[in-house]
């Protein structure tokens, strides 16, 4: 027994060392991870395709595509600590939570990570800088005039967002706010929001809630590409489809069908491959110290351009592209 | 089966589960060390144990709670709700000193309700803190509706983020090791421990010998919703924000620890060495999976594997176990 116990010591001490030593001296290429709010989400997927045509261009880079499973900040945390244990060069984050993720971020840019945030922001002490994919104030303002076209600046409207902490709807939800205040749409009113989660199911209940609540609702802004298809589904269902007009940001490729049959007439979108790319792009030129990340800076993004670093280190990708029925076949072969 | 041959006969040492389990953690760390370059590291291995001390430190008395025969779903939900009180606390400009003592005292408030409902009324553990999970997270809902709290004093944020002076040590881990030798001495060394134990054989008989059933139940859920509001403070601290979904979740992965641990969950049986090794099984697992960056998704599956692995395995041990002349083949 004693002899057995000896060789199973040893055997187990080998195997340890074995790991040890197989693993010294790898590593050259330049690993970016892109953290997402969570997987399963179509919008992020085409992210994750413009960040590997970014890595593709550029050669040498390792890229890792992460989320937790529910859109949580505590998720999120995990999922860092363990790529700062993993000393990958950059980290690219579309945040849950703008402040939770704070601490970790600090602690990873402390052991000389590059962290960047894309789409939904961290507070800029956790962050180098924030990509954009448009400027908050057109989102917002241009929602609320695309809807007030399809309802003929009159009645009763209503938001459908995602979670009541993400950091970009609830900015652009204050710029809707604002545009509603100008004289034109003194006969729309806001009759609530709602908060979907970015969850399917949940953002179906609550709009099937708002259909039942406010019998009077002429339209829907679901600023988010799964409350705006759930919502299409909702509609659809309650056999509502043109009583209600819906709009917001929406995939091409999810939407086509509502956008065919009238459901939702128009909506907007950028294009999330284009900020993968230029998020995966600006990571790694800031690990090779070829762009500063200093506001007044003017980076040269690859195909996307030349983009500029704003004021609080925000930079803003571009305008987003309204899509109907003619154009939408074209745009939901690519995402 | 007298008590000194069984301590010394080899195939009931190595039969027995925290044997076991030690066996699967080495396996865990071997494995993971193979897969992954990073994890064998002291810095790494330090700070992962942030993402998972404060469940760690629930399970603690949930341990209690299982082998006196009740179970404890409210907890994740106490951590919200004691949360939300400091944060509440917080922006009032309460300081850190007052900030622990609301997130302990709101903790021990809501525990002892569990324990009060279960032991007065005589209803099932299962049911009161099923309403209570409910209705405690329903109360953070209605506090914060769609806001978040997010200032915390600077001196806060050490409980949860903190280390040792200058070494790697996190707060968390010293606070929960020196919780887990008291929690282990009462159990194992204390007439309470032994209490404990007898509740959760037969309440019946503990009572008809003396033992205040009830008295010792409703303590341990106050302890509990004490560990939780502990808990509550660090994980605050940790993430400086609180949201009412905080902790959502975190009641079931509690419970897979301890059922993991060895702790019968009809009662009964434990072992505080079950129970720890089983925390950091979990822990480095989920780290080791996250160094190779396998999906949250698959992560669930695998741990759900272990608990049913954990469940069975003690049956089929008793099946397999060498029986000597008073061997108990039972069920």
């Amino acid at each position: 027994m004693k002899k057995q116990k000896f060789i199973l010591a040893i055997v187990l001490i080998v195997i340890l060392l074995s790991s040890v030593v197989s693993f010294a001296g790898a590593q050259e290429k330049i690993r970016i991870a892109m953290l997402v709010k969570n997987l399963g989400n179509a919008f992020f997927e085409a992210c994750r395709d413009g960040g590997l045509e970014a890595s593709k261009e550029l050669g040498g880079i390792e890229f890792i595509f992460q989320g937790p499973t529910t859109p949580t900040a505590e998720g999120q945390i995990e999922i860092i600590d363990s790529l700062i244990a993993q000393k990958v060069n950059a980290i690219v984050i579309s945040a849950n939570d703008v402040d939770a993720l704070v601490p970790v971020c600090k602690r990873a840019m402390q052991s000389g990570i590059t962290v960047i945030s894309f789409d939904s922001g961290i507070a800029p002490e956790g962050r180098i800088l924030h990509l954009a994919p448009s400027s908050s104030e057109f989102i917002g303002r241009s929602q609320v005039k695309m809807l007030a076209n399809l309802i003929d600046y009159k009645g009763e409207i209503a938001i459908l967002s995602a979670s009541s902490q993400a950091t970009n709807q609830n900015t652009w939800i204050e710029w809707m706010k604002e545009e509603l205040k100008e004289p034109a749409y003194k006969d729309m009113s806001l009759v609530a929001v709602v908060y979907g989660d970015d969850l399917s199911d949940k953002s179906y209940r609550e709009a099937t809630g708002l259909f039942k609540s406010y019998p009077n609702l002429r339209g829907i802004i679901s600023p988010t590409t799964v409350g705006i298809a759930a919502t299409g589904k909702a509609l659809e269902d309650a056999g509502k489809s043109g009583k209600i007009e819906l709009t917001g940001l929406g995939l091409p490729s999810e939407m086509k069908q509502y956008i065919k049959n009238g459901t939702c007439r128009q909506m907007s979108l950028w294009n999330p491959i284009d900020l993968g790319y230029s998020s995966t792009y600006i990571a790694y030129k800031l690990i090779k110290g070829e762009f500063q990340g200093k506001e007044g800076e003017v980076m040269k993004v690859g195909r996307m351009g030349e983009i500029k670093i704003g004021s609080g280190n925000e930079a803003v990708m571009g305008e987003p592209y309204i899509f109907e029925k003619d154009n939408i076949d074209k745009f939901a072969e690519i995402y | 089966m007298n008590k000194e041959n069984r301590k010394i006969s080899l195939p009931n040492i190595i039969w027995q589960w925290e044997i076991i389990l030690l066996f699967i953690f080495i396996m865990v760390v071997i494995i993971n060390s193979n897969l992954s370059p990073y994890f064998l590291d002291y810095t790494n291995l330090m700070n992962t144990t942030f993402n998972f001390i404060e469940k760690a430190i629930i399970a603690l008395p949930m341990m209690f709670v299982i082998i006196c025969g009740d179970i404890d779903i409210s907890v994740a939900s106490i951590i919200a709700l004691s949360s939300v009180f400091m944060g509440m606390a917080s922006q009032a400009g309460v300081n850190t000193f007052g900030l622990v003592a609301i997130g302990l005292f709101a903790g021990s408030a809501a525990g002892f309700l569990n324990g009060f409902v279960i032991t007065k009324f005589g209803i099932p553990a299962i049911a009161v803190t099923l309403g209570s999970m409910s209705l405690f997270r329903g109360i953070a809902y209605v506090i914060l509706g769609d806001k978040a709290f997010t200032k915390y004093p600077i001196p806060f944020a050490y409980f949860g983020q903190g280390y040792i002076g200058n070494t790697m040590i996190p707060f968390e881990l010293v606070l929960f090791l020196m919780l887990a030798i008291i929690f282990g001495i009462i159990l194992h060394r204390t007439t309470i421990g032994r209490k404990v134990f007898a509740i959760g054989n037969n309440s019946t008989a503990a009572r008809f010998s003396g033992i205040p059933v009830n008295r010792v139940r409703l303590i341990i859920f106050t302890v509990t919703g004490l560990c939780s509001g502990l808990a509550s403070i660090l994980l605050t601290s940790r993430i400086g924000s609180t949201r009412p979904n905080i902790a959502s979740g975190w009641e079931l992965e509690i419970i897979t620890t301890v059922v993991l641990g060895g702790v019968a969950i009809t009662g009964g049986k434990g072992n505080i060495f079950g129970v720890v090794i089983s925390i950091f099984i979990i822990g480095f697992l989920k780290f080791g999976m996250g160094l190779i960056n396998i999906p949250g998704k698959v992560m669930t599956i695998i741990i759900g594997l272990l608990l049913i692995l954990a469940i069975m395995l003690p049956q089929l041990i008793e099946r397999l176990k060498p029986k000597n002349s008073f061997g108990k083949v039972k069920k």
